[in-house]
């Protein structure tokens, strides 16, 4: 009898789903979105789930926020990605959770992070402003505050800082979503508060990983209902190509991948969501989702576009919504590589007898 | 899409680990006193009596079954554990596990209460060997062409044929045959198969083994020349094998005997890594590690889910489809990470071994029990595409 969820608690996370579903299918379908001819879709989705208090999931009732765990709004955030969403909710979420870590107010509107790079570090100078720059921060130009991680002499503080107070250069991933390099010369914060043990620049990069994995995992779900939909419309040679074989087996591979994301992220957030720290059984399951997942957002876009043929490539199909962003998010919050190399040095130094009670802890 | 591949997620709970660390200290015993060494994986060492009695004593044989059949009425995750622990260190369970893992629960399903209580408390103490009759010589992946065939006679069924590749027919009291009772028909060509309880002693049987090309031999062919079984010996419905075993093949598909068969390549790479390889080294383990890892929560949770009485069909089919696929390019992917190691490095040595062994027998772990080819038209159906 392992511990599964309560019954109150899984039919709450389903009622969440079913919410959140209803509510990107109804303001973000990819394929509306791929119709649109601007982005007023945006602003109707974002006064949505801010009314609904999705976007201050991880900000604790107390600091009028909705107080959901960890997991569920990791649920939110799968679901998300499961629609290619394109505003920046992970980020806000993530902004808020850190805010929420020193105790600070969290602001109404769009939020993001930084530094989100490893070996980045921003500095608060005796004035009491931020210097520094942080890299690839996603959604940065849309963000109207930051919320920061930076360094005094002793220990770190969290600082809320209004976008305007910083410079800000554009850069996009591969989806066209902004990336954007961060600069601040003596950038005025708005509040600025110690930061507690677990809310540094690792625990952030952390929670990071973990929310592109839940967002990967979503929309790898995504490629293979569309792609399996997809195969049994498409008819070619005088039959729906679902009927080849070797098309029932590159589907069958991706449904791998899509089963080995979903399990692998969804281990990862019911691990932070029991674990009273950020500690080594977080950090192998961070890890371990992170890498995997990546690995299978890179296999699974490959299958999903064979499958798809040309009309999968086209710009008018919403099919890329979801494939540019498997590729983009794989580089958030460091990448297979970067974590891969991080579990393998840690495996190594922990020696080979303890590999395997490490990997049956739960 | 049929139903949309979900893992529920299951902790194992405290007295589930107490059960591993139990089954832990028993191994470490086990391999101090010489019993099996866990660098080899081999069928051949795999069988040994004396080790599948000390098990049974142990209440680790049939842990899930009724008490009255000598069972411990366990459950499910308390047998992934125990299965677990065990293929993790190669123990040899050789003797036992076929029984452990698909005859018996055919037997309690299928048999009368005679046999049930002859057979199933035997196989629980570890005194009793079961192997699968399913290949021919012309019928492999594909079942339904089996030939082999069950004729009716007085009180029981002559049959006749042979059988292939039966991993530990040399071994076994019993096997769990698939014969043909009747043609099939145009509507299904899987009607006409039916499951017998075959006892290997049966007069008009003949086990041939067959040295695989490791040169190991647990490979038999078994012969069967108007070989007689009782009528009361056929399980379930005759003519509608093909009915059976849907569910309790998610249990044989997801179980950690489908990724752990080399794991043992793993444990030597990190050992001849060393505490601080080079970059190239750490990535690759790491993502070695990143893939087990991630095996290990999908089958974790889908015989979380059998217990809970849910019937994950299609996620235990992808357990198997992906992890006997990485157990398979384990030993040629640690071969790449180590190539740099210097051959006086101490740990050189064993790990050349361990991978020559592993990469031996790495062809047929998409081949046993269903390929991956037979496990994709699975899937496929599962997803709606058949």
């Amino acid at each position: 009898m392992g511990h599964a969820e309560s019954v109150g608690a899984t039919q709450a996370r389903e009622l969440l789903v079913e919410t959140t579903t209803r509510m990107f299918r109804d303001l973000a379908d990819p394929q509306a979105v791929v119709n649109a001819r601007d982005e007023a879709w945006k602003t109707a989705l974002w006064r949505a789930l801010e009314e609904a208090g999705l976007t201050r999931a991880w900000v604790p009732e107390a600091l009028d926020g909705a107080g959901a765990s960890i997991a569920d709004g990791l649920e939110i955030l799968r679901v998300s990605g499961a629609f290619a969403v394109a505003v920046p909710l992970a980020e806000t979420l993530l902004a808020g959770w850190l805010l929420s870590q020193a105790g600070m107010r969290v602001p109404a509107g769009t939020l993001s992070v930084a530094p989100v790079g490893e070996g980045e570090k921003l500095l608060l100078d005796p004035k009491g402003n931020i210097t520094g720059r942080a890299y690839a921060v996603p959604f940065a130009r849309d963000a109207a505050h930051f919320a920061f991680i930076a360094h005094k002499v002793r220990g770190r503080v969290v600082a809320l800082v209004p976008r305007e107070n910083c410079r800000i250069e554009q850069r996009a991933n591969i989806a066209g979503e902004p990336r954007d390099d961060v600069l601040c010369v003596g950038a005025k914060p708005v509040a600025v508060a110690d930061a507690p043990e677990n809310a540094n620049e690792e625990a952030l990069r952390t929670m990071g990983a973990a929310v592109r994995a839940a967002q990967m995992s979503g929309a790898l779900q995504a490629i293979l209902e569309r792609s399996v939909a997809y195969a049994n419309e498409r008819v070619a040679f005088e039959r729906p190509i679902s009927k080849f074989q070797v098309i029932q087996h590159n589907l069958a591979r991706l449904a791998g991948e899509s089963a080995a994301a979903l399990a692998a992220s969804g281990s990862a957030a019911d691990t932070i969501d029991h674990a009273e720290s950020f500690d080594e059984s977080v950090f192998l399951e961070v890890a371990a989702a992170k890498i995997r997942v990546g690995e299978a957002a890179g296999e699974g876009a490959a299958i999903a576009h064979q499958v798809h043929g040309a009309i999968g490539f086209s710009g008018e199909h919403a099919l890329h919504r979801f494939t540019q962003r498997l590729w983009a998010w794989r580089d958030d919050f460091g990448t297979e590589s970067a974590w891969a190399v991080r579990l393998g040095k840690l495996v190594a130094a922990n020696g080979a007898d303890a590999l395997w009670p490490m990997l049956a802890a739960r | 899409m049929s139903t949309p591949i979900r893992f529920d997620q299951i902790r194992l709970a405290p007295e589930i680990q107490a059960l591993r660390a139990e089954v832990r200290a028993f191994l470490h015993g086990e391999i101090a006193a010489g019993t099996f060494d866990p660098r080899v994986s081999d069928r051949e060492s795999g069988y040994n009596p004396g080790f599948s009695r000390r098990m049974g004593e142990r209440g680790w044989i049939g842990m899930t079954w009724p008490k009255r059949y000598g069972g411990r009425e366990r459950s499910f995750l308390e047998r992934y554990v125990v299965t677990e622990e065990c293929r993790v260190t190669n123990a040899p369970v050789g003797m036992h596990f076929t029984a452990d893992r698909q005859s018996g629960p055919i037997l309690l399903k299928y048999a009368n209460e005679r046999i049930k209580s002859d057979i199933l408390p035997r196989i629980t103490r570890g005194e009793c060997c079961f192997c699968i009759g399913m290949s021919e010589p012309g019928s492999g992946s594909d079942l339904f062409a089996a030939r082999t065939k069950a004729t009716p006679a007085k009180g029981g069924f002559l049959v006749n044929g042979t059988k292939v590749w039966t991993t530990g027919a040399n071994h076994a009291d019993y096997m769990i045959g698939l014969f043909r009772t009747s043609a099939s028909t145009k509507e299904n060509r899987r009607h006409g198969l039916t499951q017998f309880l075959v006892d290997l002693k049966t007069p008009g049987i003949q086990v041939n083994p067959i040295a695989d090309m490791s040169g190991t031999r647990h490979f038999n062919e078994v012969v069967f020349e108007d070989a007689f079984m009782p009528e009361d010996h056929v399980m379930g419905k005759v003519d509608l094998a093909w009915q059976q075993a849907t569910s309790e093949l998610a249990y044989e598909r997801s179980g950690p005997e489908r990724f752990l068969e080399t794991a043992s390549v793993l444990f030597e790479l990190v050992r001849v890594l060393g505490n601080a390889p080079d970059l190239r080294g750490a990535e690759g383990l790491g993502r070695l590690v990143a893939q087990l890892h991630t095996l290990r929560r999908m089958a974790v949770s889908v015989n979380g889910m059998l217990q809970a009485g849910k019937e994950p069909v299609v996620e235990g089919s992808l357990v198997k489809d992906v992890g006997t696929l990485w157990e398979q390019a384990l030993p040629a992917r640690a071969r790449d990470l180590a190539a740099f190691v210097d051959a006086s490095s101490p740990a050189r040595k064993t790990f050349d071994e361990v991978v020559t062994r592993a990469t031996g027998i790495a062809p047929k772990l998409t081949i046993q029990g269903g390929t991956t080819e037979v496990l994709r038209g699975i899937i496929a159906r599962g997803l709606g595409l058949r």
